[in-house]
C-alpha cells in the first residue's frame, strides 16, 4: 500500500490545472516536489522519529481534493465566531483552501503585507522567488505532497525596521460538506530589526466529515527581526493535521513559536529552527491538552550554526483518557558554536492509567564551550495536593481541574502577547470543564462530573 | 459533635490505630499528646479521610452523621478542617483561586449561590488580617516559597475563611519562632467560641501556653492511655513520658 500514489496519480492527470491556476513560483517548486515523490514512501508507525505515529494511515483516507478550485459559498465570517475575539488584531479568514477576507482586514496594515500567493506573486516577485519553497525540505513526503498540490497560500511580509502595531490573526476554518484534504501554507517574511506577532487559529466547523490539514509553514526572520508565532488547534476528532513549521534566525533575531493544541483528532507538529546567525534567541514552547482519542505528536529540531545563541523549548502535555502524546526533541550545536546555551524540557501529566505518552529527548554536541540540557518527565497528579485540597473542601474533579490548569500554567505565562494570554487561561479552564464549543459532542472524562 | 468509638486504622497492613475512643463537645479544647510514633498524625489523617489509610474498624460520628462515609470534601463542608502539619505547596495555583474554589464549592453544597468577586476579596482581607498574613502571600501559589512559619500562618487563615465547627491542628507549633507561634495561637482564640472545637496535637506544652486545653490525652501506641485537665501537660513537660510508657507496657 501506497498512501501518496492516489494523490501522485491525481497529479499526474491533472497536472495542468494545477499549473494554470498557480502562480510559477510554486509551479517551480511543484516539479521539484514531485521528482522527490516518485520514489517516496510516507513514515509508518515505529520508524525513526514517529514511534507513535502512523501517516501513511492518515493519507490512506479518500480524502476529496479541490483540484479545480470550486468555490465554497459563505464568508465564514459570518457564521464562525473564533474563540480568540476582541484582540485587536488584523483577521483574516482561509475557510477550507480559500483565503477570505473580512471587514477588518486589508491587504496592506501600515508598511505590513498580507496577501494571498496569487497576488504577492505579481506585487512581490522578488521576495517570493528568493523564499518561497527554500526552508521547506522536499525530503520529507508530507511537506512534498503539500508543494505538489498546493495552488495558493497567504504571504506576509513585514519590511526592514517596521513594527507591526497589532497582531496579525489567521482563521483557519475546516466547513466543507465532503471529506478534504487541504494543502495550507505560509510564507512569513520577517525584515531587518522588523517586529510583528502572529495567530493562527485552526478550527473545524462541521464534525461529521473527515479533514486533513498537510500544512507547510516558513518563517524567515531577518537580523534583528522579532517574531512570535502561536499557532493553536481547536478541531474535532475527525480532524487531522500535519504541520511543518520551518524557521530561519539571522543575527540577534528573537523567534517564539509556540503550539497549542486543545482538542482534535490526529496531529503531527513538525518543528524545523536553523539559528544562522550570533546572538539569536528562539523560544519553542507547546501545550496539549488531550482527552478522549486525541493523538498529538510533535518532533522539534533546533540547530544551532551560530555561535552566542539561545535556545529555550518546553513541552507539557495533559493526557486522559485514551489520549496518546508523543515528543521528539533535538537540540544539535555544529562545531565551532561556543557559547550555545540551548535547554530543552518535556513534561508531561498522565491523568489517567490508559493514557499513553511516547517522549525522546534528544542533544547532539559538537563544541566544547556551551550549556545545553534536556530533561523529559512522565507523572500522574499530586495525590498529597490532591487531598490537601480535599481537606478545604474542593471536590476531587475540581482539584484534578486546577491541578491540570496549573501544571500548564508557565506555559501559557510564556505567551508574549497579553490579550491571548488571558484569553488561553480562560480556554484551557474552559477544555478541562469539558464546556468548549468543540466539547459539545464529546463525551470523555473531563465532562463526567 | 464529635464521637469516636473504638476506631482502628492501618496503612499498608501495619495497625497503627489500635481503638480510640474520644468525645468532643462545642466550645472544648482538647490537646492530644504523645510520644513519636503513637499514632498522633494517624488520627487526625483518618478523621479528615486520607485515602492513604484504611480504617479497620470502630466509628466516628460528626453532628450524628457517620463521618467515616463521607467523602474528605464533604467532611470539610460538614465543618472539619485539619491545619497540616506539612502544608502542601501547589505551584501554579494561587491562594486566591484556591480559597475562591474552596468556599464556593462549601455554598454550593449547601446550595448558595457563589460569593461576588468583591465580597470574596473583602472577606479575604478581614480573615488575613487574623494572623497578620502579609497580601503578597496571598496573591502567590498555595504555600509555595512559604517560609515555615507563613506555611502554619497560611493553615490558620484557611481555617478563619472556612470557619470550621472543629479544628484539628496537627503540631501547628513544629518550626514556628516564639513570634510566629504568638500570631498562630492569637489566631486560634481569636476563632474560637462556645459553637465550635480544636483538637491540638502537640509534643510541648509550650503551644499550650497560649491555646489553653480544657482536656489533656495521651495517646501511645494506638490507645488514648491517660486523659486529664491541663495539670497533666505540665506534668508531662517535667517527667516525660517514660513513666506512662511503663504503666502501660507493664498493663500488657
Amino acid at each position: 500500500m501506497n498512501a501518496l500514489k492516489q494523490y501522485i496519480d491525481l497529479y499526474d492527470e491533472s497536472r495542468e490545472a494545477f499549473e494554470q491556476q498557480s502562480p510559477d513560483v510554486l509551479n517551480a517548486v511543484r516539479r521539484s516536489a514531485r521528482e522527490h515523490l516518485e520514489d517516496a514512501r510516507l513514515p509508518r508507525k515505529g520508524s525513526e522519529d514517529y514511534e507513535a505515529s502512523d501517516l501513511e494511515t492518515v493519507f490512506a483516507h479518500d480524502y476529496g481534493v479541490n483540484v479545480n478550485r470550486l468555490p465554497f459559498e459563505a464568508d465564514p465570517a459570518e457564521t464562525f465566531h473564533c474563540d480568540v475575539p476582541n484582540m485587536s488584531t488584523c483577521l483574516y479568514y482561509s475557510s477550507n483552501d480559500a483565503f477570505h477576507s473580512s471587514a477588518t482586514a486589508e491587504r496592506n496594515i501600515g508598511q505590513v503585507v498580507v496577501e494571498p500567493f496569487s497576488i504577492a506573486a505579481d506585487d512581490h516577485r522578488e521576495l517570493m522567488a528568493a523564499h518561497y519553497g527554500r526552508l521547506a525540505r522536499l525530503e520529507d513526503p508530507t511537506v512534498a505532497l503539500n508543494s505538489l498540490l498546493v495552488q495558493d497560500g497567504l504571504f506576509i511580509y513585514v519590511p526592514d525596521g517596521v513594527v507591526a502595531e497589532r497582531p496579525i490573526q489567521l482563521v483557519n476554518i475546516f466547513n466543507a460538506a465532503l471529506d478534504m484534504m487541504v494543502q495550507r501554507r505560509l510564507l512569513i517574511v520577517v525584515g531587518k530589526n522588523a517586529a510583528v506577532k502572529l495567530l493562527a487559529c485552526d478550527h473545524t466547523q462541521s464534525p461529521d466529515y473527515h479533514y486533513l490539514n498537510n500544512q507547510v509553514v516558513e518563517i524567515v526572520a531577518m537580523a534583528g527581526a522579532s517574531v512570535d508565532y502561536y499557532d493553536m488547534e481547536e478541531s474535532t476528532p475527525l480532524t487531522h493535521r500535519v504541520s511543518s513549521i520551518y524557521v530561519e534566525q539571522h543575527e540577534g533575531s528573537n523567534v517564539l513559536i509556540d503550539g497549542i493544541t486543545l482538542t482534535n483528532g490526529f496531529t503531527r507538529n513538525n518543528y524545523h529552527v536553523e539559528v544562522n546567525g550570533e546572538h539569536a534567541e528562539t523560544q519553542l514552547l507547546g501545550m496539549t491538552i488531550a482527552s478522549g482519542e486525541q493523538h498529538v505528536d510533535s518532533r522539534t529540531f533546533i540547530s544551532h550554526n551560530a555561535p552566542r545563541c539561545h535556545s529555550n523549548e518546553m513541552f507539557k502535555y495533559v493526557l486522559n483518557d485514551n489520549a496518546v502524546g508523543a515528543f521528539a526533541g533535538k537540540i544539535l550545536v555544529k562545531p565551532n558554536c561556543p557559547r550555545v546555551e540551548a535547554y530543552q524540557g518535556n513534561r508531561n501529566l498522565c491523568g489517567a492509567p490508559t493514557a499513553k505518552m511516547y517522549t525522546k529527548p534528544q542533544l547532539e554536541i559538537y563544541t566544547d564551550d556551551v550549556m545545553c540540557s534536556h530533561g523529559s518527565a512522565v507523572g500522574q497528579l499530586d495525590e498529597e495536593a490532591l487531598f490537601y485540597m480535599r481537606t478545604r473542601g474542593i471536590g476531587i474533579d475540581e482539584a484534578r481541574r486546577l491541578l491540570m490548569q496549573a501544571f500548564v500554567a508557565d506555559v501559557i505565562d510564556g505567551v508574549r502577547l497579553d490579550a491571548l494570554k488571558d484569553r488561553l487561561h480562560y480556554l484551557v479552564e474552559k477544555r478541562f470543564a469539558g464546556t468548549l464549543s468543540n466539547c459539545a459532542g464529546c463525551l470523555t472524562a473531563c465532562k463526567k462530573s | 459533635m464529635l464521637v469516636i468509638k473504638d476506631l482502628q486504622a492501618s496503612i499498608e497492613d501495619k495497625q497503627i490505630l489500635k481503638g480510640i475512643n474520644l468525645t468532643v463537645n462545642p466550645g472544648e479544647v482538647h490537646a492530644i499528646m504523645g510520644p513519636n510514633g503513637s499514632g498522633k498524625s494517624t488520627l487526625s489523617a483518618v478523621l479528615t479521610g486520607n485515602p492513604a489509610y484504611t480504617v479497620t474498624g470502630g466509628s466516628v460520628e460528626f453532628y450524628g452523621k457517620d463521618l467515616l462515609a463521607l467523602s474528605p470534601e464533604d467532611r470539610a463542608h460538614e465543618g472539619l478542617f485539619l491545619s497540616f502539619q506539612y502544608p502542601v505547596e501547589i505551584p501554579g495555583v494561587s491562594m486566591v483561586n484556591f480559597m475562591r474554589t474552596a468556599l464556593n464549592e462549601k455554598r454550593k453544597y449547601f446550595g448558595q449561590e457563589p460569593l461576588s468577586a468583591a465580597d470574596f476579596l473583602k472577606l479575604m482581607r478581614e480573615k488575613r488580617a487574623i494572623v497578620q498574613l502579609d497580601n503578597k502571600l496571598a496573591s502567590r501559589a498555595v504555600n509555595e516559597g512559604f517560609s515555615g512559619g507563613e506555611k502554619k500562618r497560611n493553615e490558620i487563615f484557611q481555617m478563619a475563611m472556612l470557619e470550621p465547627k472543629l479544628s484539628i491542628l496537627d503540631e501547628t507549633d513544629s518550626g514556628l519562632d516564639i513570634d510566629a507561634l504568638r500570631i498562630v495561637a492569637s489566631g486560634v482564640n481569636t476563632l474560637k467560641s462556645k459553637d465550635n472545637a480544636t483538637i491540638v496535637i502537640t509534643h510541648y506544652q509550650r503551644l499550650l501556653d497560649y491555646i489553653k486545653p480544657d482536656f489533656v490525652h495521651v495517646l501511645y501506641k494506638g490507645r488514648i492511655v491517660m486523659s486529664a485537665g491541663p495539670e497533666l501537660a505540665l506534668e508531662l513537660e517535667e517527667k516525660g513520658y517514660d513513666w506512662i510508657k511503663e504503666q502501660v507496657d507493664s498493663q500488657q
